[in-house]
């Protein structure tokens, strides 16, 4: 099976709120976009691994890592890690930034 | 793909095939089958239920979607009553047959209830599941005495837990001594003297032969002829391990069903695991060894070279509060032993390890449990003590260096939550830590029961070596971010003059430069405190529900519960509220437990416009703050009225509203001592009398249920203003962020506060600040509607279709 990769144009990077969490969702892949304070973009899915689920654009946002704003789970946002002692990962999106255009990789 | 089957759907059967998920993730299509409604939860927290620490809920350790991800089919409520060992299949009480390659028995224990007459009255109950909680919990709002059947660990937190409910509690023993096949005589009547302070009253040496009563039982008659009342009676002699099935089924049972060291029974392809299994004679009941015993299992399925088990040694503590009690290995000297005491009866500590050929053998420890995790390891290792100090456990570098050289990194050192040495030193050097505090964020350990927290202490000296600071290493500081504690974060504040939250984390240097979801709302919290009406809240800094403004549920909704003052409405706005729910079709309308009404299950991207329909303030149900002042009619219809209680309610609440306390503050006003607005239970509660007002302070009616002390009668409405805004600012410059009042006023004591408010210059002041403070707040909902850019920053989503 050949799988093919798609370019899509999810945000405008002046559009981004630093240190906090931007909800898109691409062909109903809910996606949640984070600017950090060193200016880099980074995409996960909006959906934390713990058990029992959640959203993360809320979570509060330290670093490159992002809070989960239901049971306080720390993930990384660079790779998608749940942090010890919690155990898990999130799904990752490659994310490009040319001038104003952010994109995601699917 | 091997079928696998699991009759049982406890802790030790879920636990072993999540080992077999670990090391072989796709190797078998599982199918398990529970005989309870629910799915894994944990046994032993049952007690923490019943004391009333824990929901349900909370004690779930597999929810129902983790069956899911892992695709193993599970039927709950549904038990297998025969195994076809020769053509490999189960047959189910619904007639559902399912064959398997292995299959695991894990169907636990029951609890053993006494061959008696009327033991099968109504009322008359083991404990052992959910269902035996639930029925104690319920029995203890009807009725007023139970009794306890059985002196040893679960009949003793039973009969905690059914004293924490409100019952009268007498415990019936066979035995002269409780605990006896844990304890040692001293021991044993230390711990029923410290009982029997608690308030549970003790029946020794007492067989029941009958359990008499009509439908319902009524009392106990033992047979030396004497006679007990009771409502409730809980049996908590042992268990019994639950062979059944495979008794029917042809397999080799004796107390339990027998398994060799591979955990494998007398069938080829079945194996047995926890309370159910029987070893070398032993049937375990405690959880460590069922979790090794799972371990060995799952290696043993999945085809690895397994080591055998080989039997667990023990260690027990009670967990009963203000009992500090450990036991583990022989109790009874047998002259080929001898005992090391420790005896002070003035501060009730005792402890004596017995040794035998230079080894320890048995360890009792009460009333100062600090060695246990130390001395464990000498037994269960077999150490040779010569030379050694046994109960030398001061926690200085040099001292416990030595030992903790010699420990091997795969050590387990918190029990509770399975942290090594390894994985403590590993935490240590990555991550810079220097206090013990930083460690248990970091790591779990010493988050549970504590015991393990001195040998904790001593790995930190051990690791940091000339860096250890061991004062500082006590100190509880705020999170793991920093060192500093709350009282050097507010001298600093003040003295350097900081005046936001990146600034603070900066110039006191914390170890994570963007700190973490504990720090961060601490931080914004005590810069609003000092600062007053200059500070400009830093929005992300706080959690998800104060930022929102709104409780996010657990499916990532949100709920909007609009202010109605002292819990009174207009017909008016009923209707928008009305109109609202109906045009959002908000999936739940509720009456809350504050007075008043919420709307739940509605989408991040309509607040706005649902606030903006409503035009009302928030009533900010989310908030660190002051939620809802609870009225009851009073004197303007009730005929027992005495005073105007919703009118004080309602001033309250507008005058206090938005104010930003350390945690939620809740008030009630009743207008006569019947206090129907159960004002003894709130964080500030106002009782209306003949020509006044009471005021009570630090009750609670949640997890720390406390009823409210009375810190003065005054005369006027105007008073109750003035004590109640000296008595909540004086709350927030002194309580610790998220420290409800309740757990204030116990740490600062009663007397200190009522003295600090009987001087009429403190009041002014602290009132003049709370003035202060209060000019800043605008009502958030509104603020969030008018701003464009809060209502993109936080409430939108976005939807992109690829390829356009």
């Amino acid at each position: 099976m050949i799988t093919t990769k798609t370019m899509t144009l999810a945000a405008n990077y002046s559009d981004l709120p630093v240190r906090a969490g931007y909800a898109v969702n691409i062909n109903d892949i809910e996606i949640a976009l984070f600017k950090v304070t060193n200016g880099r973009v980074y995409a996960i899915e909006n959906h934390s691994p713990h058990p029992k689920g959640g959203v993360l654009t809320e979570g509060l946002v330290s670093g490159e890592y992002v809070y989960c704003p239901v049971y306080d789970w720390k993930i990384s946002l660079v790779d998608g890690k749940v942090q010890a002692p919690d155990t898990g990962q999130v799904k990752t999106f490659q994310v490009e930034v040319e001038g104003d255009n952010v994109y995601i990789i699917i | 793909m091997k079928k696998l089957v699991m009759i049982g759907n406890g802790m030790a059967g879920v636990r072993t095939i999540e080992e077999i998920l670990k090391l072989s993730p796709n190797q078998f299509e599982i199918t398990i089958f529970g005989q309870e409604p629910h799915p894994n939860y944990n046994r032993i927290k049952l007690s923490n239920i019943l004391q009333g620490d824990a929901s349900f809920e909370e004690i779930i350790i597999n929810p129902l979607d983790w069956y899911k991800e892992n695709n193993i089919q599970l039927f709950t409520g549904e038990s297998v009553n025969k195994i076809d060992t020769e053509r490999k299949f189960v047959t189910t009480d619904q007639g559902r047959e399912v064959e398997y390659d292995d299959l695991i028995i894990a169907t636990g224990s029951n609890s053993f209830i006494l061959p008696i007459p009327g033991a099968d009255k109504m009322g008359v109950t083991g404990f052992r599941d959910i269902n035996d909680c639930e029925m104690m919990i319920k029995s203890a709002e009807e009725y007023k005495k139970a009794v306890v059947i059985g002196g040893g660990l679960l009949g003793l937190e039973a009969a905690r837990g059914l004293l924490n409910l409100g019952m009268k509690v007498d415990v019936v023993h066979l035995m002269p001594s409780l605990m006896e096949r844990q304890l040692d005589p001293i021991a044993s009547s230390l711990l029923k003297a410290e009982l029997e302070s608690q308030g549970m009253r003790f029946l020794m040496e007492n067989e029941t032969v009958e359990i008499i009563g009509d439908e319902r039982v009524a009392g106990l008659r033992f047979k030396d002829g004497s006679f007990a009342r009771a409502d409730l009676v809980v049996m908590a002699i042992g268990i019994k391990s639950n062979t059944s099935v495979a008794r029917d089924s042809g397999i080799y049972v004796n107390r339990g069903i027998v398994v060799n060291d591979f955990m494998e029974t007398s069938a080829p392809n079945v194996y047995a695991v926890g309370e159910c299994a029987e070893h070398r004679e032993i049937v375990y009941g405690l959880v460590a060894p069922l979790y090794e015993q799972g371990k060995v299992l799952a290696e043993r399925i999945c085809g690895k070279e397994a080591a055998p088990y080989e039997g667990s040694v023990t260690g027990t503590q009670l967990k009963i509060a203000g009992v500090d009690l450990y036991s583990a290995g022989e109790i009874f000297e047998d002259g080929t032993t001898k005992s090391i005491m420790v005896y002070n009866e003035f501060e009730g500590i005792y402890k004596r390890v017995l040794i035998r050929d230079n080894r320890v053998v048995g360890i009792v420890l009460y009333g100062d449990t600090k060695d246990s995790t130390r001395l464990f390891r000498m037994l269960s290792k077999k150490e040779d003590i010569t030379g050694v100090s046994i109960f030398e456990s001061q926690c200085s570098a040099e001292g416990g260096g030595g030992d903790i050289a010699s420990m091997p990194n795969d050590e387990l050192v918190c029990g509770c939550n399975g942290v090594t040495k390894g994985a403590i030193v590993e935490a240590i050097k990555t991550q810079g830590l220097t206090t013990l505090d930083q460690v248990s964020h970091c790591t779990n350990a010493g988050r549970s029961c504590g015991r393990c927290k001195p040998m904790v202490n001593d790995i930190l000296a051990y690791t940091l070596g000339d860096q250890f600071d061991a004062a500082a290493a006590q100190k509880t500081s705020i999170c793991g971010c920093t060192t500093i504690s709350r009282e050097e974060l507010i001298a600093e504040i003040k003295e350097k003059g900081l005046s936001s939250v990146k600034e603070v984390m900066n110039v006191l240097e914390w170890n994570n430069e963007e700190g973490c979801t504990k720090c961060r709302p601490a931080i914004n919290y005590y810069l609003g405190m000092i600062h007053m009406d200059e500070y400009k809240d830093d929005r992300d800094s706080r959690l998800v529900n104060e930022k929102m403004h709104a409780n996010i549920q657990k499916d990532g909704t949100y709920s909007v519960v609009p202010r109605m003052y002292g819990g009174v409405t207009t017909a008016a706005d009923l209707k928008k509220i009305a109109e609202v729910a109906e045009k959002y079709e908000v999936p739940l309308v509720k009456l809350t437990g504050g007075q008043r009404i919420g709307l739940f299950g509605v989408k991040k991207e309509d607040l706005p416009s649902m606030w903006k329909e409503l035009d009302m303030p928030s009533g900010y149900a989310y908030g660190k703050t002051l939620r809802t002042v609870k009225t009851c009619v009073g004197a303007q219809f009730c005929r027992y009225g005495t005073q105007d209680s919703m009118s004080l309610g309602i001033e309250l609440e507008k005058k206090f509203e938005r104010l930003d306390t350390p945690h939620k503050v809740k008030m009630g006003v009743s207008a006569c001592p019947r206090n129907c607005s159960e004002a003894g239970i709130k964080d500030i509660g106002f009782v209306g009398i003949d020509g006044g007002w009471e005021i009570y302070i630090a009750g609670n009616g949640g997890v720390d249920l406390r009823a409210g002390d009375l810190l003065a009668t005054v005369k006027t409405e105007a008073e109750v203003m003035e004590m109640t805004g000296a008595y909540l600012q004086y709350y927030r410059e002194n309580a610790n962020y998220l420290e409800r009042t309740s757990k204030w006023v116990e740490r600062v004591g009663l007397e200190h506060v009522k003295e600090v408010l009987a001087n009429e210059e403190t009041r002014k002041a602290l009132n003049e600040r709370m003035d202060q403070t209060l000019k800043k707040y605008i009502e958030p909902w509104n603020e969030a509607i008018e701003s464009e850019s809060i209502k993109d920053k936080y409430y939108a989503v976005h939807t992109v279709k690829a390829g356009e």
